[in-house]
């Protein structure tokens, strides 16, 4: 029972979580800096996802440089830099995370 | 024209090439609800009541840990607060709409329909119709997360560890930001972000993200000043 109520308290904060900036805040109070701040969301909230999955290993200890994530990361970054195409820029960076895996390694 | 159906369409398919992460993601997170102990039951209704995924792994894996209910909550919950900014950005489209729309809305604010629906909103601030955009993005989502909870359920981790697929997670978010590299001031940002996330990574209650985030948001403040003169 403890598990359900556990699981439920953390869906409700989660849910309040992205409800709360949607009903509190007042856009037409919200100064242009501030706009233009949020501008940034994704650049600041992204790279804390990215960064420890692809620089830490499971034991939280830093990669080393040639390690296939990282080489992969930099193929995706290339070819996404390139092409700007969501599905290459996430295939190739897979694709070479595989052969990195399987064939060279 | 903007019609309700095709801001709901170019929502769904704005969102389809992020099904190559979240498919086998949504599989991966089936599989470990079982193999943790919590059973068909609990580990759908937790896709269904939290349905974000990385909330639900932090709070079943604490869970099936021994952690206590409230370490387990408080960190599950600390890892959702990026969605107190995505809701800020938002907000500056969505306040016209009604309290019923929010409420609804709020729910399918995921990382994801986020960083799609962001794209098109900057690009069409005129389109009255524009939440459409994200129903379809959300919902999009809402149905292949759940359906593949239910795969990873019964058929189990049918993923194979070794093909290391949640390596797509990183190159996702990686593809939704590659275009912002382009700008210094938005590189030093991510820079920053990604720096600190390392820094941080063994910071109490998985607070890494939010922490990050906030300070690389205060640099942006800098940066804009900085910008102006």
């Amino acid at each position: 029972m403890s598990l359900w109520i556990s699981i439920i308290v953390a869906g409700l904060i989660n849910y309040l979580t992205r409800l709360g900036s949607v009903l509190i805040i007042n856009p037409k109070r919200m100064s242009e800096k501030t706009k233009q701040v949020l501008n940034y969301v994704p650049s600041a909230v992204f790279p804390a996802i990215i960064f420890p999955a692809v620089f830490l290993d499971l034991n939280e200890n830093l990669v080393r440089l040639n390690d296939p994530k990282v080489l992969s990361i930099l193929v995706a970054f290339i070819s996404g830099l390139i092409t700007k195409n969501l599905i290459v820029t996430i295939l190739s960076g897979l694709i070479c995370f595989w052969i990195l895996l399987f064939v060279i390694f | 024209m903007y019609t309700k159906k095709n801001s709901f369409l170019r929502g769904v398919s704005d969102v389809l090439p992020l099904m190559i992460p979240v498919v086998p993601f949504g599989i991966i997170f089936g599989a470990i609800g079982i193999e943790l102990g919590f059973g068909p039951y609990i580990t759908f209704a937790t896709s269904i009541i939290i349905f974000s995924g990385a909330s639900q792994i932090v709070i079943i894996q604490l869970l099936s840990a021994g952690a206590s209910s409230i370490v387990a909550i408080t960190s599950s919950s600390v890892v959702s607060t990026r969605h107190l900014l995505y809701g800020a950005v938002f907000n500056q489209y969505l306040n016209h709409l009604s309290i019923y729309w929010k409420l609804g809305l709020s729910y399918l604010l995921t990382d994801q329909a986020f960083a799609v629906s962001n794209e098109y909103f900057k690009e069409n601030t005129e389109n009255k119709f524009k939440h459409y955009h994200l129903i379809g993005s959300g919902l999009t989502l809402w149905l292949i997360w759940q359906f593949t909870t239910l795969i990873g359920i019964y058929l189990g981790s049918i993923v194979p560890d070794e093909l290391g697929l949640t390596f797509t997670i990183p190159l996702t978010f990686l593809a939704l930001l590659v275009n912002y590299f382009r700008k210094i001031d938005h590189l030093i940002v991510i820079l920053i972000s990604g720096l600190l996330s390392i820094l941080f990574y063994d910071a109490p209650f998985k607070s890494y993200i939010i922490i990050s985030s906030i300070f690389s948001l205060l640099v942006a403040t800098i940066l804009i000043r900085f910008k102006k003169k």
